[in-house]
């Protein structure tokens, strides 16, 4: 594994560090969060100006909590898209994330705990199951994933069915373990009149965790190599089964903890649920400058990502507004995004 | 390959633990174990009361996948069904087109009599017709009352939305409740509108529609945490949903609101929450009820050529339940038929 040993400086020529002579304007230009950054305060100012009670703590508070749920998922899920990949089963794999330790805990009459740890062992089983069929059949993700999202749609509601003979959970909230895991999952606090949930600390940690792996360390140098150019990055020794397997299953811990709060914080769980929400995940983060051809991008930019998604689900509901809209705005806001990203990257890579 | 390796390593480290806490973990409280031991009384599972001819029955809804409320339908078609001595089928789609198609596929199958939802009435029309051509006794169930008699079936069973959303608006108007918040968990669904403006007819105070996404339960929280804050002056919050009842409940303790929540339709956690007070009240219409009563008219008609309701719907809601029934209830909740 000697041939990944460059530099820092020279490693991921397009998203994180660039070499130390570039002058500071244009190194911010070409972070991948920029144009997501811009748009947030934007919306942020809109909102603070136009929706009344926007800018109370409490409110906030409520925004950030639709934000950390999303970011959450957005985190993996950038990661993935850096890495050349998506998934499409991400959504639906949160439900089934607290399907299994539900279900778990209460047919083997376990310690809610012991839900939990299987749980985890399932969505990881399923983020090594996507990365392995991925990357020994070489079809393409879109194919793989949407295979695993259409047959966890079906195990959630056909085992859930079958084993608990009903279409949702039975509540395990009397159960030993489980005042102790909501305290880990779904706990909150509050500080100055806002609700602090315990879902923000796992985004911000996790984003960190991220940002980290992303930028400082070899990991974090594949999943750009690989997202790259997989060919040229197996040319000089980077191992791309693992690292994009190792992504998958990096989403698989996301959903579990992701999956973990919706029990918690619910104590049953509907089969149905989670259809649709991967794409609002991919949304946040090619909001967040991802390109979805991958190679580039961030955490951050993921996370800012879903802060503007927060923003304006919960801005419409405080400005009172038809929420008929709303998609049409999410719709027009990832547009703008993806645009202002490109055309900042254009410009960047032509001044250089 | 440090960072990788690491990565194996941990999962190889959580596999272990996962494993050996499995094999020693178990709770004392709750759990399959406390079901069994309630259930281990009572084994009464429907057999065949009668010697009538095997028919075939089948059912079609618009049910979308893993909802909780059909589920409670089919239970109690399937007992009757069981009960009645009857080759039960059940299909269901959320798209009208498809709903339709099975029924089609029934007709062709030359079923003995026909249970089917007019959630979207037009899509369904000509399938109706067929079956009726065909001389199958068709019922319908839920919603289509309007439509139900004109397209030649013989009953409807359901609740009329509209009346049950007065009963909440006659009930939040004894509870004293001036803003009232209707939170709709499906953008463009007909029944909730229906239900919302009938909440609006009888209540004397004002009520507000909050749009929300059903199929993520945080986004509704988040969603009607929202609304309680930037409006303190709400005072009621009514879900059309069973499992939205839950979520209105934390977003008013989070956001600080004295708000009291009303919920249509039951479920174990609903049950429980109006024992606890948490809850105000729920509008049941009785799910189990529709799909009883569907199948066990059919065999009526089959059997006697009974009908009922004299060409108007039978109403199965809806039904007010309070803290006062919510004991009664929990056990039937639990079992999945109220």
């Amino acid at each position: 594994m000697t041939a990944v040993t460059a530099p820092p400086a020279e490693r991921d020529p397009a998203g994180g560090e660039r070499p130390a002579q570039a002058a500071p304007l244009r190194r911010l230009l070409t972070r991948p969060e920029l144009g997501s950054v811009v748009g947030a305060v934007a919306v942020f100012l809109f909102f603070a100006l136009t929706a009344d009670g926007f800018l109370r703590a409490a409110s906030l508070g409520t925004v950030l909590y639709a934000a950390s749920t999303i970011g959450i998922m957005a985190v993996p899920v950038a990661l993935l898209m850096i890495g050349g990949e998506f998934d499409l089963s991400a959504g639906v794999l949160v439900t089934t994330s607290a399907l299994v330790s539900s279900m778990f805990s209460y047919q083997m009459t376990a310690n809610a705990w012991v839900g939990v740890a299987v749980s985890l062992l399932v969505t990881l089983a399923v983020g090594l199951f996507n990365g392995f069929m991925l990357t020994r059949t070489r079809l393409p993700s879109f194919i793989i994933t949407l295979g695993t999202f259409l047959m966890l749609t079906g195990l959630n509601l056909g085992l859930t069915k079958l084993i608990s003979g009903t279409v949702s959970t039975k509540t395990i909230a009397d159960m030993e373990g489980f005042a102790s895991a909501r305290a880990v999952f779904a706990s909150e606090a509050t500080i100055g009149g806002a609700t602090l949930k315990v879902t923000v600390l796992w985004w911000l940690a996790l984003v960190a965790a991220a940002t980290w792996i992303l930028l400082r360390t070899r990991f974090g140098n594949r999943v750009f190599a690989v997202g790259g150019n997989a060919e040229a990055a197996r040319a000089v020794g980077v191992p791309v089964r693992r690292t994009k397997t190792l992504l998958y299953m990096g989403v698989g811990f996301c959903a579990w903890v992701s999956g973990q709060h919706l029990l918690f914080s619910y104590e049953v769980v509907q089969s149905g649920e989670g259809v649709g929400n991967e794409l609002i995940y991919i949304i946040a983060a090619v909001i967040g400058g991802c390109l979805i051809t991958g190679g580039y991008g961030s955490a951050v930019g993921a996370a800012v990502g879903a802060c503007i998604f927060g923003m304006t689900s919960k801005g419409i509901v405080y400005a009172e507004w038809n929420p008929d809209w709303f998609k049409f705005f999410l719709g027009a806001m990832l547009l703008l995004a993806t645009l202002l990203n490109a055309w900042v990257r254009k410009r960047a890579e032509a001044t250089a | 390959m440090a960072t990788v390796r690491t990565g194996v390593r941990a999962v190889a480290a959580v596999l272990a633990v996962a494993l050996g806490v499995t094999l020693t973990a178990c709770s004392a409280t709750g759990g399959k174990r406390a079901e069994d031991a309630r259930k281990a009384a009572a084994a009464a599972e429907g057999r065949a009361n009668v010697t009538t001819p095997r028919w075939t029955f089948a059912m079609v809804t618009h049910s979308g996948d893993g909802d909780t409320f059909w589920d409670i339908v089919q239970k109690g078609a399937r007992q009757a069904a069981a009960k009645d001595n009857i080759n039960f089928l059940y299909a269901h789609s959320d798209e009208g087109q498809q709903q339709a198609q099975l029924v089609d596929s029934y007709v062709d199958k030359k079923v003995d009599g026909l249970i089917v939802t007019l959630a979207k009435p037009d899509a369904l029309k000509a399938s109706v017709a067929r079956a009726v051509a065909a001389g199958i006794p068709v019922i319908t169930v839920n919603s289509g009352s309007a439509q139900s008699k004109a397209y030649g079936a013989l009953t409807h069973i359901g609740q009329d939305e509209a009346i049950a959303g007065q009963a909440v608006g006659d009930e939040l108007d004894r509870r004293g409740r001036t803003k009232a918040l209707c939170v709709l968990h499906e953008q463009g669904n007909v029944g909730h509108e229906q239900r919302c403006s009938g909440v609006r007819e009888t209540f004397d105070g004002t009520l507000q529609n909050l749009y929300v996404d059903g199929t993520n339960m945080p986004d509704v929280q988040a969603s009607i945490e929202a609304k309680l804050q930037s409006d303190p002056a709400i005072d009621a919050v009514v879900t059309l949903g069973a499992p939205f009842a839950d979520a209105a409940a934390q977003a008013r303790r989070t956001a600080g609101s004295q708000a009291q929540i009303a919920t249509f339709d039951l479920n174990a956690k609903v049950a429980a929450g109006l024992g606890a007070g948490t809850l105000a009240f729920a509008v049941d219409q009785q799910p189990y009820l529709q799909g009883y009563e569907a199948v066990d008219l059919l065999w009526l008609h089959r059997y006697n050529a009974d009908v009922l309701g004299g060409g108007r719907p039978v109403l199965t809601g809806p039904q007010i339940i309070t803290e006062k029934d919510a004991k009664a209830l929990t056990a039937y909740t639990e079992r999945g038929t109220r």
